[in-house]
Parts: structure tokens; C-alpha cells; sequence
């Protein structure tokens, strides 16, 4: 069978990689998508754990799910952000948008 | 003559275990072919349907579909297929190749996905999945995602605005069907389909659910992209839209994913709503089950085409105005009445089918209110534009 | 070497294969669709985890609305068809090695814990992976009602702001009543 620790490395791995892409990349909607692989690896640690150790206690799955529920509103969000400084300043390279005003 | 397809799977796997394979490869592989031919028979019954479709449209329109080849026509899609092959794939400059390719693989594979929850008669179905109406949603998601890689692969910027509509349309139409799905998940208590399918035993959803078949039903249709809401690929309008740099076959592709999803929604709303094989016999004569199944899906798909004859097409800006200030709150409406008017039946004892017809029968009349009474609004707004304007008026409806 | 072992290390290596792409993929577009291939190896997980119903909510949820979203938002911040200018930091090397610096740290947590080595889960309890537990446990007044409900006004908020935020600023005076 599967151990734990091999979903626990796989997780850990994809989060570094996410890690990488908020640190490294210049364009805003790259950085979201780093986030969005490490809230990924999140959701693969939180369920990991729920199937292995408390299969018995659906606390883990309802973490997952409000996990769900916040990466949607932060993507939405930091999207309509990312529109809304492309209109003014028609650019999203974040090394760019670095004046509070003119 | 018990359970024929039981019989078969049997056999098979007999059959595949004596030539030495181990029994978890056998059922692995007769998966997988039980998958490959159920989608190539679903294609091929395209070829079918899309005859029969013109055909029905022709007497819709008082002419003869097409009769020239074959007896009434019906060799007439494999002289198109034909045709089609031996077209030239005309594959534009500046195009992102992977992405170009894949495209139409998604679109046909959200629509055949569909098919692997379906059940077809009693204990023949793909596979039992216990979330199969959310399985649905999310296989119907990934067309989505194929259309708008088709709009932007092109280098065209008609081809990327047709996609950017499209994408509006299908996301916009998904929340009504998803919140009416969960009306036959509520009357049957579970999301698996075979577990919707059994509970209509006694009486099928449609009659404790009218309303919420008819949103269903019209959100199915927006979601295929049928007219009326076919301002997808539009003809006359955006020049075929998010698949004009597609030729030949991967145009075919295209085509026959949207036919094959027009009997797709036939037959989720038969299985859903009409109780899908149920019918007197079909327990103890599985082939029976089949049958009634292909009948109901048949006559659903019937009526989808003689909407798609009757109607003209919806602009853009009436399509999502039709669907965020109506097919919405109206869904939403149907939810909680539903759940709300459930739970009171079963609590005070009345007939749960009758509790729900008596609110979906107030429902519809409330609705019918508002809309008439918004109607009457935009008429007098427009006649008291008219008195002041004095001629030309621009009728716009708001 | 199981069935299920060679399931999970092939979607693992796609997953993680899918993510590499993402964080250094020139195009965007085609990061973003790389994320896609990650979002669906991380489903294929959630499948293998037993955790079916969270598996089609990330495929819905996921890829059928925030990829969508992203793909939208690299399509509509560009000016010409074409990405302009270098894709990642001059100082992209410091970022890699703090990520490496992370990755070990956490492998070495997790490998100093005998208890995760354990080959095997423990015994599943309910045979449809719990969902109708969740359903209930979600508006169970003793349980997690509340964080059900605060997620939906969560999202309520996002919405609402994020409409607020994209409107183009002359909305309000032009297509008025």
C-alpha cells in the first residue's frame, strides 16, 4: 500500500514548487498561480491526513472544503485587483507597480 | 432472459481469465473496452441523429430534409463524414499547435465522459458513482475550458471574442442547472444517479418538479449551445465564432460534440426527471429498461429540436440578462421552496408529490405575476417614451 | 509494486511535472493550462485518498471556475498577443535556493516522524467516504454550521467586491436607468 509520508512528500514538494513561482515570477497573475499550487498542496496534506489517520472524524474534509471555498474568493478578488491595476497602469508586471501614486 | 448484460460481462471475463490474465488485469482491460466501444457506438449513433435532426428541421420549416442519399436520406452525415476526411485541414499561421490540437479532444471528451454515469438499464450502467450529478457538472466544465482553448490558439481575434462569449454563456448557464440538479438529489436523497433513477419507482420527479425540470431543461439547452442560445457559433453573426480556424475533421469534431451533447441532455433529463429506465416491466426484463430509457431520451431530444426549429436566436445581452435576473432567483426560489416544502410533508404527513406540486403550481403563478407585471413596466415606459419622443422610438428593452 | 502504487507515483510525477511547468513556463497561457493538468493530478489524488465528492469539487470548483478565471485574466492583461519582456526575477537563483532550503526543512520533518512510514490507512468507515456525514456535520448546529456559514458570507464579500473592483470606472454614468 501507499504510506503516509509518500503524500506527505509529494505535497511538500508541490508546495516548494508554488513557493518558487510566488518568489520568482514577475507577472501578477503568475504569483496567483504559485498560490494556487500551494493551496493545492494544502488541500493534498489536509485530506492525506484525514483518510490516514482520522477516517473516522470529517473534520478534515470540511477544512478541505472551506479551503475550497477561500481559494475561490481570494482568486476572484486578487483577479479583479490585478484587472483593475492593469486598467490604470496597463501593466502587471509587479516590479512595475511599485508607486503608491504618481 | 434475467440480466442479459450481467450474462455478457460474465462470459468476457471468463473468456479473458482462461487465456492466463490475471483477474484485476482482465477487469481492468474489459473496462477499458467496455469504455472505447461505448464511445464509438455513441458517435456512430451521432451519424443518425444528425440526419434525423435535418430532417425533423426540414418538416419544421415545411421542406424535405435531406433525401438524395440512401432510403430518406440516411447515408446523408456519412457522405458529409466523407466529405469532411477529405477536406484539407487548412492549419492557420501563428497558431499555438498544442493547444490548437487538444482543443477539440476536450470538447468531445466532456461530452463522452458524461455517458460513463448513465444509467442505461437496471445494473448496466459505466460505473455507480456516488457524487455522479457533480461528476457531471465537472465533466461538462472541461468543454468549457476546450472552447476557450480553441478561441485563443487560433491568432484570430474573432475566434478569441466568439470564445470569450461563449465561455460567458456556458459559465452563466451552469449555476441555474446545478442548483436545479440538486432538486432530484433532494426528492431521492443521494447524488448517484442509479440511486435518482430507483427512487422514481413510484413516481417519476417531473410531476413533483415541473418547474425545476423546465430550468433545467432550458439551462441544458443554453449549455449546449442550441438555438435559441446558439449565438455560439452563430453563422451569420460572429462568423462561427471560437471554431472559425478549424477545417475538416477537427471541425467535425466540434460538430458532432454539440450534436451528441443535444442527446446528452435528452437523456439526463429523462434519467433525472422522467425516472430514466423505469417503466412497467423493466425489473425483470433488463432489455426492457433499455428500451424505455432510448425512448424517453428520444422524445426529450425531440423536443429540444423543435425548440431549436420554433425560436430565434437570443443576442447576447438578453441571453445573460435572461439568465442572472430569471433563470437564477427563479432556481434559487425552487430550492429552498423545495427543500423547505419537503421537509413540512414528510414532518406533517401529507403526500410528499402532492405538497410539492401544490408549491411548484404557486411558484409558477408567482412568477408569471412578476414577469407580467415587469412586462407591462417596459410597456408603458416605452409608450410614454414614444408619447415624449414623438416619433422614431429605439425600443430598446431594458 | 500494486496497482495503486503505480497509479499513485505516475500522477504524483505528472502533478508535480504539471507545477514545474507552471512556475516556469515563458507563456503564460500555457502556464496556466499547465495548471490545469496540476488541478486534475491533484483530483486523481483526492480519488486515491477515497475522498471522491472533495475530488469532483476541485474539478468543478478549480478547473471549471478559478482556471477559467486565470485564464481570463492573462488573456485580458496583455496589450499585444504576444507576452513582452523577461517572465522571471533577475534574482530568481534566491528563490530557488529558499525554496530548496523549505523543501528541506519540511522533508526532514515529515521523515522523522516513524509513525507516517506506516505502510497502509487506517480502516475506512462509512462506504461513501463519508459524504453524508459531511453533508450533515456542515449544518449541524454542534459542529461546523458555523464555519459553513462563514465561509458563504466569505463569499458573498468576495463577490460583491470583486464586482466592485473590476467595474470600469465610467460605469456609473454611462447605461444608467
Amino acid at each position: 500500500m501507499i504510506p503516509l509520508s509518500w503524500y506527505l512528500i509529494l505535497s511538500a514538494l508541490l508546495f516548494c514548487v508554488g513557493a518558487f513561482g510566488v518568489l520568482a515570477r514577475r507577472n501578477a497573475v503568475g504569483i496567483l498561480m504559485g498560490i494556487e499550487l500551494m493551496l493545492n498542496a494544502v488541500n493534498l496534506n489536509l485530506v492525506a491526513f484525514w483518510r490516514y489517520l482520522t477516517p473516522g472524524l470529517i473534520a478534515g474534509q470540511v477544512f478541505t472544503l472551506i479551503v475550497f471555498a477561500v481559494a475561490a474568493s481570494e482568486a476572484s478578488v486578487g483577479l479583479a485587483l490585478i484587472i483593475s491595476i492593469y486598467r490604470r497602469r496597463s501593466t502587471v508586471v509587479v516590479d512595475e507597480i511599485n508607486l503608491m501614486k504618481w | 432472459m434475467g440480466d442479459p448484460f450481467g450474462l455478457i460481462g460474465q462470459w468476457l471475463m471468463d473468456l479473458v481469465t482462461g487465456w492466463g490474465m490475471q483477474p484485476v488485469a482482465a477487469l481492468t482491460l474489459l473496462r477499458f473496452l467496455g469504455a472505447a466501444i461505448l464511445a464509438t457506438v455513441l458517435l456512430l449513433v451521432c451519424f443518425l441523429l444528425i440526419v434525423a435532426e435535418r430532417k425533423l428541421l426540414g418538416r419544421f420549416q415545411d421542406r424535405y430534409g435531406p433525401n438524395r442519399v440512401g432510403p430518406w436520406g440516411v447515408f446523408q452525415t456519412v457522405a458529409d463524414f466523407v466529405k469532411l476526411i477529405g477536406k484539407e485541414i487548412v492549419v492557420p499561421d501563428g497558431i499555438d499547435k498544442p493547444v490548437y490540437w487538444l482543443a477539440p479532444l476536450l470538447v468531445v471528451m466532456s461530452v463522452v465522459g458524461i455517458w460513463a454515469v448513465v444509467p442505461f438499464a437496471p445494473g448496466f450502467l459505466g460505473t455507480d458513482l456516488n457524487v455522479g450529478i457533480l461528476y457531471i457538472v465537472s465533466v461538462g466544465a472541461i468543454g468549457t475550458l476546450g472552447i476557450i482553448m480553441a478561441g485563443w490558439s487560433s491568432n484570430n481575434k474573432f475566434a478569441l471574442l466568439g470564445a470569450f462569449r461563449a465561455v460567458a454563456q456556458l459559465v452563466s448557464y451552469e449555476i441555474p442547472m446545478v442548483l436545479t440538479l440538486l432538486v432530484p438529489t433532494m426528492l431521492a436523497g443521494s447524488m448517484g444517479i442509479a440511486a435518482i433513477v430507483e427512487a422514481q419507482k413510484d413516481m417519476w420527479f417531473i410531476t413533483a418538479a415541473p418547474l425545476a425540470a423546465l430550468v433545467f431543461l432550458i439551462s441544458s439547452v443554453a449549455e449546449n449551445g442550441r438555438a435559441p442560445f446558439d449565438l455560439m457559433e452563430g453563422e451569420s453573426e460572429i462568423v462561427a465564432g471560437f471554431n472559425i480556424e478549424y477545417g475538416g475533421l477537427a471541425f467535425g469534431m466540434f460538430y458532432v460534440g454539440e450534436f451528441l451533447h443535444a442527446f446528452t441532455v435528452g437523456v439526463l433529463f429523462s434519467t433525472l426527471f422522467l425516472g430514466g429506465w423505469q417503466g412497467p416491466g423493466a425489473e425483470q426484463f433488463p432489455l426492457l429498461g433499455l428500451v424505455y430509457f432510448f425512448a424517453k431520451a428520444f422524445v426529450v431530444w425531440f423536443i429540444t429540436v423543435w425548440i431549436r426549429g420554433s425560436f430565434p436566436r437570443v443576442r447576447i445581452d438578453q441571453l445573460l440578462s435572461l439568465n442572472w435576473k430569471f433563470l437564477t432567483p427563479l432556481a434559487l426560489l425552487i430550492v429552498s421552496l423545495t427543500a423547505v416544502v419537503d421537509k413540512l410533508a414528510v414532518e406533517q404527513g401529507w403526500s410528499r408529490i402532492l405538497a410539492l406540486l401544490a408549491a411548484n403550481g404557486a411558484l409558477f403563478v408567482g412568477t408569471m405575476a412578476v414577469l407580467g407585471a415587469y412586462g407591462r413596466s417596459v410597456r408603458l415606459r416605452e409608450e410614454r417614451l414614444r408619447a415624449t419622443a414623438g416619433g422614431l422610438s429605439t425600443g430598446i428593452a431594458r | 509494486m500494486t496497482v495503486l502504487q503505480i497509479v499513485f507515483l505516475v500522477t504524483g510525477f505528472v502533478t508535480l511535472l504539471a507545477g514545474v511547468m507552471v512556475v516556469a513556463s515563458p507563456k503564460l497561457v500555457h502556464a496556466a493550462l499547465w495548471l490545469i493538468v496540476s488541478l486534475a493530478g491533484v483530483a486523481v489524488l483526492f480519488v486515491l485518498l477515497n475522498a471522491n465528492f472533495l475530488a469532483v469539487v476541485q474539478v468543478v470548483v478549480y478547473i471549471g471556475a478559478i482556471a477559467i478565471l486565470i485564464i481570463f485574466a492573462v488573456m485580458l492583461t496583455r496589450r499585444v498577443m504576444a507576452d513582452t519582456g523577461p517572465t522571471h526575477n533577475p534574482s530568481w537563483w534566491l528563490a530557488l535556493i529558499s525554496a530548496l532550503v523549505l523543501l528541506g526543512g519540511l522533508l526532514a520533518l515529515i521523515l522523522q516522524v516513524p509513525a507516517f512510514a506506516q505502510a497502509g490507512p487506517t480502516a475506512q468507515p462509512a462506504a461513501d467516504s463519508g459524504l453524508s456525514d459531511l453533508g450533515t456535520a456542515l449544518v449541524d448546529v454542534n459542529r461546523f454550521l458555523l464555519p459553513f456559514e462563514v465561509a458563504s458570507v466569505l463569499l458573498l464579500a468576495a463577490l460583491i467586491g470583486a464586482m466592485a473592483i473590476a467595474r470600469p470606472a465610467d460605469a456609473a454614468e454611462e447605461g444608467g436607468e
